[in-house]
């Protein structure tokens, strides 16, 4: 595979992999005829995918690749920094930008008005920019600069949705996400004042000696809550629940499987950078209160959702929940801990996309996400509730999908953890599945055991969007049968991450 | 003594710093209390405005002349990073203010309002009329 690409190509990979869809961006908006953006857009975001798996193969082994924007040598240039634990998150990116993409062809002409829809795929293709540019980099301020244009497309992308609610959405997402990103900023110019440069590796190695550790312990804080307000960790959420749910479909698919797991990468990196002898339990303040927001997060959450009669809505808030467990993996401080975390990123995105991918399937035809009007709809759609019910599942955590492979290393990295009480917060671990099973188990009864009252009937979606929610669907057993390949990725961008810089 | 000497250094020496705080925390309250939605945005400015000035100013170094190359040996710069790093900062900001703006305008087109509880309020009442 690797024999297809250009020499010159391969050379330049790490900073091809963001520019390809910058570039793309503006030849979008000139493509006036939709059919010719779309077609475009799918070219780019596919090529897009090709290059992150020729990375993916390059760094599996552990390998890192570097790269000198500009040809300045770091830690006077920008460096690009891939290693396992980055080209996992930027084959996530591109294929999920891909994937959601090809399954929402007949939701972006049933939701965007035909004028508009060119400069629709030009925010997705910028978004898709930022979010790889994110993960890619190993510079903090370009960290923060490709956040902020990852951000600015999301807030046009959320404001274009159908109800007018969408608008008001996107403006209080806006208005988070700025303080978000302002905040980390000065987190990082505090980083910069203490050690005088910006590229990653330098900083860990300029660390004052601990006397002087006031500024980091700021700067890190301060960068913990603006990246906490982008991944959505629990009190900073407010913006994503009706984000979510007033998106257009293709939106909601993409932000939910990559927009918080991105910032959630970088919060790994700089918490494993700058301090890793913080975190973790009864490492200091600073990790317990991780902990204690991880735990806050999953059983708030996941209550939350229960009570939510909007299925877009509800699958919000179990993505917050789903964060919640992420952070904990993170906050662990140990190798197998941010291992637990790579795979519940990865599975959590498989669940949740494939999830609303089948959710835009139904609502394409029932015009409403209500959970009352889905009443029974599992005999008329039924390869949509089939595609809900498997993914549901993996959510969850039940054996044989590709979520319980996640949930399991999650419980064996909290109970091997070197504190007394581990018992005690893997069995919270455990409980916190049954608080998913019971959300989730609202929209399986309401699908299959409902009574429908309409004597219309639904037809099913489109081929295509059922096609690529089916495939999702069984992605999700497939991982969960042979998790081999997720588990060596995980491990390797665990090591990547303890011990990389 | 010392004590006296590091108080007055931490209350008057960081001047800098203490006005990053205050512009933070003004731009912050701003963008909290008004529920007029630009008055929103204008309170993001000055947050973003006061991590400008907090940038700038660790920019500056003590007897330093403007960062460019004259030829002279052993010439004492100020650090030009910081100000290379505000200036992407600074069209970052205007991007969002821009963004913000074009959203208040929308908001007022469908809502007929830019003020966040009478938008609230027509939400709800377009909410019980689909409903009912």
């Amino acid at each position: 595979m690797i024999a297809i690409l250009p020499a010159a190509w391969l050379f330049h990979l790490p900073i091809l992999q963001v520019v390809f869809p910058l570039l793309a961006a503006p030849i979008c908006v000139l493509l006036r005829r939709r059919s010719w953006a779309y077609g475009f857009t799918i070219l780019v975001t596919g090529i897009g995918v090709v290059f992150s798996l020729v990375l993916l193969k390059r760094t599996f082994n552990g390998s890192a690749t570097s790269y000198a924007l500009g040809g300045f040598p770091p830690p006077w240039g920008i460096e690009y920094r891939i290693d396992a634990a980055n080209a996992i998150i930027l084959l996530l990116v591109s294929a999920s930008g891909f994937l959601a993409l090809l399954q929402s062809h007949s939701s972006i002409n049933d939701e965007i008005p035909a004028q508009r829809q060119n400069l629709f795929y030009a925010a997705f293709l910028l978004c898709l920019t930022g979010l790889l540019g994110v993960a890619a980099t190993a510079d903090a301020f370009n960290a923060f600069v490709f956040l902020e244009i990852s951000s600015l497309a999301t807030y046009s992308l959320v404001a274009m949705g159908r109800v007018p609610r969408a608008l008001l959405a996107a403006y209080r997402y806006l208005v988070l996400g700025t303080i978000g990103a302002s905040l980390f900023v000065v987190g990082v110019g505090m980083l910069y004042m203490a050690t005088g440069t910006l590229n990653m590796a330098d900083l860990a190695a300029r660390l004052p000696p601990a006397e002087h550790r006031v500024i980091i312990e700021a700067g890190f804080a301060l960068i913990f809550i603006g990246l906490g307000l982008k991944a959505a960790i629990f009190p900073l959420h407010f913006w994503l629940p009706n984000a979510y749910a007033f998106a257009p479909s293709l939106v909601t698919i993409f932000l939910a499987a990559t927009a918080t797991k991105v910032a959630l990468y970088l919060l790994a990196r700089f918490m494993y950078m700058i301090f890793p002898e913080a975190i973790g339990p009864d490492a200091s303040i600073v990790g317990a209160l991780m902990l204690l927001l991880a735990v806050l997060a999953i059983f708030l959450a996941s209550a939350a959702a229960f009570w939510q009669v909007d299925v877009k809505r509800m699958l919000a808030y179990s993505s917050v929940a789903q964060v919640g467990y992420m952070l904990l993996a993170l906050s662990l401080g140990t190798t197998a801990g941010i291992a637990a975390a790579w795979l519940l990123l990865l599975t959590h995105a498989l669940a949740k996309g494939g999830l609303f991918m089948a959710v835009a399937c139904v609502t394409l035809n029932t015009r409403s996400s209500n959970l009352n009007d889905w009443r029974g709809l599992a005999k008329q759609m039924p390869f949509s509730a089939i595609a809900i019910t498997v993914c549901l599942f993996s959510l969850i955590g039940v054996p044989l999908t590709a979520g319980f492979i996640a949930k399991w290393n999650l419980l064996v990295a909290v109970f091997n953890m070197p504190v007394d009480w581990s018992w005690l917060l893997a069995a919270l671990v455990a409980v916190s599945s049954l608080l998913t099973l019971l959300y989730a188990g609202r929209i399986l009864e309401i699908l299959f055991l409902g009574r429908s009252t309409e004597n219309s009937s639904m037809s099913e979606a489109p081929f295509t969007m059922l096609a690529v929610a089916l495939v999702v669907a069984v992605m999700n057993i497939y991982f969960g049968v042979d998790s081999v390949v997720l588990r060596d990725i995980a491990s390797s961008a665990a090591w990547a991450i303890m011990h990389g810089l | 003594m010392d004590m006296d000497d590091r108080l007055i250094d931490f209350l008057l020496a960081g001047y800098n710093y203490w006005m990053a705080v205050v512009l933070m925390m003004i731009g912050f309250y701003i963008t909290l209390s008004c529920s007029n939605l630009v008055k929103k945005i204008i309170g993001l400015n000055v947050f973003q405005t006061s991590m400008f000035l907090l940038y700038i100013s660790i920019s500056n170094v003590t007897g330093g002349s403007v960062p460019i190359l004259t030829g002279e040996a052993d010439s004492v710069y100020s650090n030009p990073l910081p100000h290379v790093l505000i200036l992407t900062a600074i069209v970052v900001g205007v991007a969002n203010t821009a963004l913000g703006l074009a959203l208040a305008v929308r908001i007022h087109e469908a809502y007929g309002s830019i003020e966040e509880d009478e938008i609230l309020t027509h939400e709800a009442n377009m909410n019980a009329e689909t409903s009912s």
